[in-house]
């Protein structure tokens, strides 16, 4: 077999990158390249330099070193057992690539994923190295996320937490027992320990407050971490995907958890359904995700109500809530708390943000809402205004029919 | 009727000036013409020439004041190509002469306007960052130069070289649009008039590296083109490279996802039985030392609370200590640190241990339960008490370091604490003052929790209880001493 072209090997290894959801470039610290006269700045926020026909945003470079894998976790399109066709870049190889694209403006950075070779440590040493040889030997100031691998020595981590921007480790799967099932060389008692490491690198850096004004200790990850979950792939309930969520942000300071729906993949272990992703259910996931961080929602509440422990597919969560609170509702826009604006159904943050701005001008009218929010439809039977009352409509037992989605007779053909 | 006639389409400071002196004399917004342009003036009712309005004698200009947020604004909006931009920043002006909180009075109509227009300009701004594409044309003194043709939706180059420069600063760049060029060569920014299309140069050997990155991210099973659409509409696709694939690529997409779906299952590959060698089951350890303990402890499963913990927190000290210090159970910071007594209360407990005038290092310091057992709240994780069948089962590890460590005196602290040395409830009032003698002869000293001591509220009370605490510690202290002695 004669070694492939650079071009058949990239399309091989952003082909095995493709199931990691993430692609976020904010949040760093700011950075160019006026001091240094090299290549690369992140300004706070990210930018998506293209978007692929999945609707998805193309902002980094996401790529795999190599998908060589010695594990055999059922549903990864690198697993050992899968027939795929196998490639590997050098570490000059994605180097050259990243600063190739880079230049040509068409990505933020690097996402470098790797399965694992050899051993955790090695595959974790080459893939420092390439974060390594971009900020040192390049002066590169684009942002760097790596996929690092929880049974590496803490060492290695703490050395990529010094160039990387973000990393993240995958949990894979909500429930220790599916990780057993469906990935039989990981555990979850080592992939918390090693979040647990990369909290505590970025911990033991923040600078005292009292010492402000010293020489600062060196960045950690200005990004953060970050963790993926796959949706679908086991028989973990969203109930079980949203208590571990909770349980990693308040352990480990994510930054986010990213839902990724189980995606059909090439040569697909026998052991997992051959299913469409389940899309709608992977983006309620984040909308009740958004709730527990943005909404002072707790994952209980979020599930009081839904006795399978599923989301309600057809109704966002806040509003499926909030149909079934209906006794904290109408609630005075022109009174309530910010805690009680964000809970009516939508409104979003910066509505809420609008709404308490303009009442201090005027008193709001239904049509100064309209203004605000995107759209009265949903808001409207759950609040009170100057000159609006939903009356009777908060106890209609039909109040739900008016937002699920209406069915589709069916044609002759 | 004034007619004012500005530099430049973009000519902000001219409005500014413009601006500042009709507002400070008093003319209202209807009263005024403006036009970006020198060739502006064909409105047939404007007064022939607007020579400068004398200020009417006896009434000084009004100094014209605005928040810091209106100019950023203005100097944004200034580029939009709206005709109307001009006379609705003067509008807003106006109305912030009269009322200060306009800007963020989300019912005035000029801030409206002016906001939307300004999130135009912003969107425009980011895209712009986003879908400009460089070509390499060739080097020059050793440094590489690259070129853009790109066509933005209002007149923003000026917003956006700054940021090129900012990121592209070791490379020589120009950017072509229709209105403006911007070029950077290392030491300077400079701004040309506008350009063509045919002065870009064709290729670039790269960009079919980008295509097949681009089609290879691609996820045909998730297809979703509208969400494509509202952020990457079909209007700046004529200077993306990658777009030409777009089409092709989701008229493919069903066959592809239906192809994986119905693809047959295929052996393992011939690989997977030389790795299973790889990962041979660990042999269970036999515990015959400290270190087995806690190598064994580190994976320990014995009751739920290890599911969401991060790790087992271990004994820490001396394996022959003479003082063993039992506490409850790890907290946050001690989850993470891998370490028994670094937060809060840790740092209490090494307060009073230094008052107590007890060396920690000599002591060997542990918990009754050794994973953290919690309870998330948002971003927090809540300390939840373990029960005590929990308590119980993780006496298995409290034994063993008993056994092993064989101290001569140990300090319970909190109730946990006791039903971990006794393996039943005991009250911790009953003991506390008494020196109690365990049935291998150790003496057993009960004192309270030092997170007990965080969580009263009156300070008064909260200073006695330290004391008393610490009066334990050295009661502990002297034994050993007086025993040694």
């Amino acid at each position: 077999m004669g070694k492939r072209t650079l071009i058949d090997r990239l399309a091989i290894l952003a082909d095995a990158a493709k199931y990691d959801a993430s692609c976020a470039s904010s949040g760093s610290a700011k950075r160019n390249s006026l001091s240094t006269n090299g290549i690369g700045s992140t300004e706070g926020m990210g930018i998506c330099h293209a978007y692929a026909p999945d609707g998805r945003c193309i902002s980094l470079l996401k790529i795999l070193m190599t998908n060589f894998c010695i594990y055999d976790c059922k549903y990864c399109i690198n697993r050992v057992s899968s027939n795929v066709e196998r490639a590997r870049f050098s570490v000059d190889e994605i180097v050259k690539l990243t600063l190739d694209f880079y230049k040509r403006n068409y990505i933020e950075g690097l996402f470098l994923s790797s399965g694992i070779i050899r051993s955790s440590n090695y595959t974790m040493e080459q893939m420092v190295e390439v974060a390594r040889k971009l900020r040192v030997e390049h002066n590169f100031g684009g942002y760097i996320h790596l996929k690092s691998i929880p049974e590496a020595d803490p060492a290695l981590i703490e050395q990529a937490g010094l160039h990387a921007d973000r990393l993240s480790i995958n949990i894979e799967l909500p429930r220790e027992a599916s990780l057993k099932s469906y990935a039989p060389e990981k555990s979850g008692a080592v992939i918390r320990s090693a979040m647990a490491n990369v909290r505590h690198g970025i911990e033991s850096r923040q600078p005292d407050r009292k010492e402000r004004g010293k020489a600062r200790p060196p960045r950690f990850i200005p990004g953060g971490q970050s963790t993926q979950m796959i949706v679908g792939a086991d028989q973990s309930s969203d109930k079980d995907i949203m208590t571990t969520s909770a349980s990693l942000y308040s352990g480990y300071k994510l930054r986010r958890v990213y839902y990724s729906a189980f995606s059909p993949i090439q040569d697909s272990s026998g052991d997992l359904p051959l299913i469409k992703p389940p899309l709608m259910r992977e983006h309620r996931l984040y909308q009740a995700d958004w709730l527990m961080r943005f909404y002072g929602f707790e994952k209980d509440e979020i599930f009081e109500a839904r006795g399978d422990g599923m989301l309600d597919l057809d109704l966002d969560p806040k509003l499926a809530w909030a149909l079934e609170r209906r006794e904290r509702f109408p609630v005075n826009v022109n009174r309530a708390s910010r805690e009680e604006l964000l809970r009516v159904p939508g409104f979003g943050t910066k509505s809420v943000n609008r709404i308490l701005a303009a009442r201090r001008h005027t008193n709001l009218r239904l049509d100064h809402i309209a203004r605000i929010v995107r759209s009265l439809k949903i808001c409207r039977d759950f609040i009170e205004t100057v000159d609006w009352h939903p009356s009777r409509a908060l106890d209609l037992v039909t109040l739900r029919d008016r937002f699920v989605p209406q069915p589709q007779q069916l044609q002759l053909l | 009727m004034h007619q004012i006639s500005l530099s430049s389409e973009t000519d902000f400071e001219g409005w500014r000036d413009a601006a500042r002196r009709l507002a400070g004399q008093g003319v209202p917004p209807s009263d005024i013409h403006w036009s970006g342009s020198a060739a502006g003036g064909d409105d047939l009712f404007a007064a022939a020439s607007a020579p400068e309005p004398a200020t009417p004698s006896g009434s000084a200009p009004r100094e014209v004041k605005v928040p810091k947020a209106f100019i950023d604004m203005a100097k944004r909006v200034i580029c939009h190509r709206d005709p109307a931009r001009f006379a609705w920043l003067y509008q807003l002006l106006w109305d912030l002469q009269r009322n200060c909180a306009a800007l963020t009075d989300p019912l005035n109509d000029a801030a409206r306007w002016v906001k939307a227009a300004d999130k135009q300009i912003r969107r425009d701004v980011h895209k712009m960052h986003a879908f400009v594409r460089f070509r390499k044309v060739g080097e020059r003194e050793g440094r590489e130069v690259f070129m853009s043709w790109f066509e933005p939706d209002n007149r923003i180059v000026g917003l956006t070289a700054p940021f090129f420069m900012r990121r592209f600063t070791g490379m020589d760049w120009t950017i072509l649009t229709p209105d403006a060029c911007a070029s950077w060569d290392g030491k300077k920014l400079t701004f040309a008039a506008g350009a063509d299309r045919s002065q870009m140069p064709a290729e670039d050997a790269i960009e079919d590296q980008w295509r097949t990155y681009y089609a290879s991210i691609f996820n045909p099973a998730r297809l979703k083109v509208d969400a494509m659409l509202s952020e990457m509409p079909a209007k700046y696709w004529k200077n993306l490279p990658e777009a030409e694939l777009i089409p092709d690529l989701i008229r493919k997409s069903s066959q592809r996802t239906g192809a994986l779906l119905s693809a047959p299952s295929t052996d393992a590959n011939i690989r997977t039985s030389r790795m299973s060698n790889f990962f041979a089951e660990e042999e269970a350890i036999e515990i015959n030392s400290l270190d087995d303990a806690r190598r064994a402890a580190s994976k320990c499963d014995r009751c739920p609370i290890h599911e969401c913990a991060s790790q087992t927190i271990f004994g820490e000290g001396p394996p022959d200590a003479r003082l063993m210090i039992i506490g409850e159970q790890p907290g946050d910071q001690e989850d993470i640190a891998g370490k028994p007594f670094v937060g809060p209360a840790g740092q209490l407990f090494d307060k009073a241990m230094t008052e107590a005038n007890v060396e920690r290092r000599k002591a060997y310091v542990t918990n009754a339960v050794k994973h953290f057992k919690f309870a998330p709240r948002g971003k927090r994780r809540m300390h939840q008490k373990p029960n005590a069948g929990e308590i119980d089962t993780c006496r298995f590890w409290l034994d063993l370091e008993r056994k092993f460590v064989a101290p001569d005196i140990i300090v319970t602290m909190g109730a946990t604490a006791l039903r971990g040395v006794f393996g039943k409830a005991v009250a911790l009032k009953d003991m506390r003052g008494a020196l109690t003698q365990l049935d291998n002869g150790t003496r057993l000293i009960a004192t309270i929790h030092p997170s007990y001591l965080l969580r009263l509220p009156d300070r008064q009370r909260a200073a006695e209880e330290y004391d008393r605490f610490v009066d334990d510690l050295a009661r502990a202290r002297s034994l050993l001493w007086s025993d040694a002695a």
